[in-house]
């Protein structure tokens, strides 16, 4: 009996990774999977923080899917050499600050670099022609194909029929005949053949897995840029952007407020790398400033983050401030009332 | 055989997987690790990891708001 083929397939968690694996599986192919981490996975960070006691059970989705699948999964940290595909997309930007195409290719690029070091044959992926509008139109599929180094080696099993033959297709190391045809946005498809192979409570099908898809985030990563006059970031930052409200009553510095205990929880990690305000007389928030105050900015600063805390109808609120590498100090401020709170400081 | 710590502390899902995952491939099966978190997702996470690549939980237990699972690295 001949070694089966080996292929190596791209696990994102949604329904599309799991339906291609289980495709490939179907033919005899040896499957495993590879999911890479680039700090903007939506994957549970935000349930992770905000719902500790949530009865929800909290999983990983590629970690689920590849225990449907009954394959390994290869989870690679990418977070550094992702940053230039965030930085410096060359295909530019979706609706938000989405690099979708530049960082298929690259995740394909990647899949492949593993690929030759592992000794494995081919790469498949869930794409679907025509399913989402930057990465999966039909006259952009063969960019990836160029520009990842993937050519012909690259398999889309849900969508193969629609497109030339790959290599494997050519070798006869899986069956054409076998492959599928889906295309464009209706899901229905796809749900049948969830039904059909048994697979229940798959993550949301029209789920997107990357912060960078959500209006609200990239608002906020652009601020982040804007006010350090860079495009750069390092993971804490891209972390804390999804964390609490972010308000920025000055261009030179920012507040990051917890919005509950889950959150307190996690800045109460960054009291090292930040100046910090804790509210003292009464139950609040812990609040990271991001940035250096003045005496003013202090005042104001110190303001907003009681007009958030239980003190909010109180004459005088007392504020621990602790500057980064300094001596804390506390202050007695009033509250500031919700109408003085701008609404352009919400980043 | 041997026993080996980690420290995934203050990293949040799936870093306290992807730091057992390069861990547990150091190792030689038979070695045990202890791994310490803080983000409670690592209780499923963790053991999902381990049943998929062939690697045996031994135990797990929740203390002062950290997990700790503890790993026997399997022969695959």
């Amino acid at each position: 009996m001949s070694t089966p083929r080996k292929a190596v397939a791209l696990i994102s968690g949604g329904l599309d990774s799991l339906l291609a694996a289980r495709l490939m599986l179907e033919q005899g192919i040896h499957v495993e999977g590879i999911n890479f981490f680039t700090g903007f996975c939506v994957e549970g960070h935000t349930h992770a923080i905000r719902k500790r006691d949530s009865k929800k059970v909290k999983r990983n989705n590629a970690l689920w899917s590849a225990e449907q699948l009954g394959i390994k999964l290869h989870i690679v940290d990418i977070i550094d050499e992702y940053k230039d595909v965030v930085i410096n997309p060359k295909h530019g930007y979706g609706a938000n600050m989405n690099p979708c195409l530049d960082c298929k290719i690259f995740m394909v690029g990647k899949a492949k670099e593993w690929m030759e070091a592992h000794g494995f044959d081919f790469i498949i992926t869930g794409e679907v022609i025509g399913q989402r509008p930057m990465s999966q139109r039909k006259d952009l599929l063969p960019v990836v194909v160029r520009e990842s180094g993937a050519d012909d080696l690259l398999l889309r099993p849900l969508c193969a029929k629609n497109l030339a033959p790959t290599l494997p297709e050519r070798e006869g190391w899986v069956d054409r005949e076998k492959l599928l045809a889906f295309h464009g946005r209706n899901r229905k498809p796809q749900m049948a053949l969830a039904q059909e192979f048994g697979f229940e409570d798959y993550a949301s099908p029209a789920g997107g897995c990357c912060f960078l898809t959500d209006k609200n985030y990239s608002r906020k990563l652009v601020d982040l840029w804007q006010a350090r006059d860079k495009k750069e970031y390092e993971l804490d930052d891209i972390m804390l952007l999804k964390v609490g409200r972010h308000l920025r009553p000055q261009p030179h510095y920012k507040l990051i407020v917890s919005r509950e205990d889950g959150e307190n929880n996690f800045l109460h990690g960054y009291r090292k790398q930040f100046s910090t305000l804790e509210i003292k007389s009464h139950n609040g928030p812990l609040t990271l400033v991001d940035g250096v105050l003045s005496d003013v900015d202090l005042q104001q600063a110190a303001r907003v983050a009681a007009r958030f805390s239980q003190g909010r109808e109180a004459e005088s609120v007392t504020v621990k401030f602790t500057p980064l590498n300094g001596e804390a100090t506390l202050l007695d401020v009033a509250p500031m009332p919700a109408a003085e709170i701008k609404q352009e400081w919400h980043v | 055989m041997s026993d080996y710590q980690l420290d995934a502390r203050r990293t949040l899902c799936p870093m306290p997987v992807i730091k057992t995952q390069n861990r547990v491939n150091e190792l030689q099966p038979g070695d045990t690790l202890e791994v310490t978190c803080t983000d409670p997702g690592a209780l499923s996470d963790i053991p999902a990891w381990c049943r998929i690549n062939g690697h045996h939980i031994i135990s797990t237990e929740e203390k002062n708001g950290e997990v700790i699972i503890n790993i026997r690295v399997g022969d695959d």
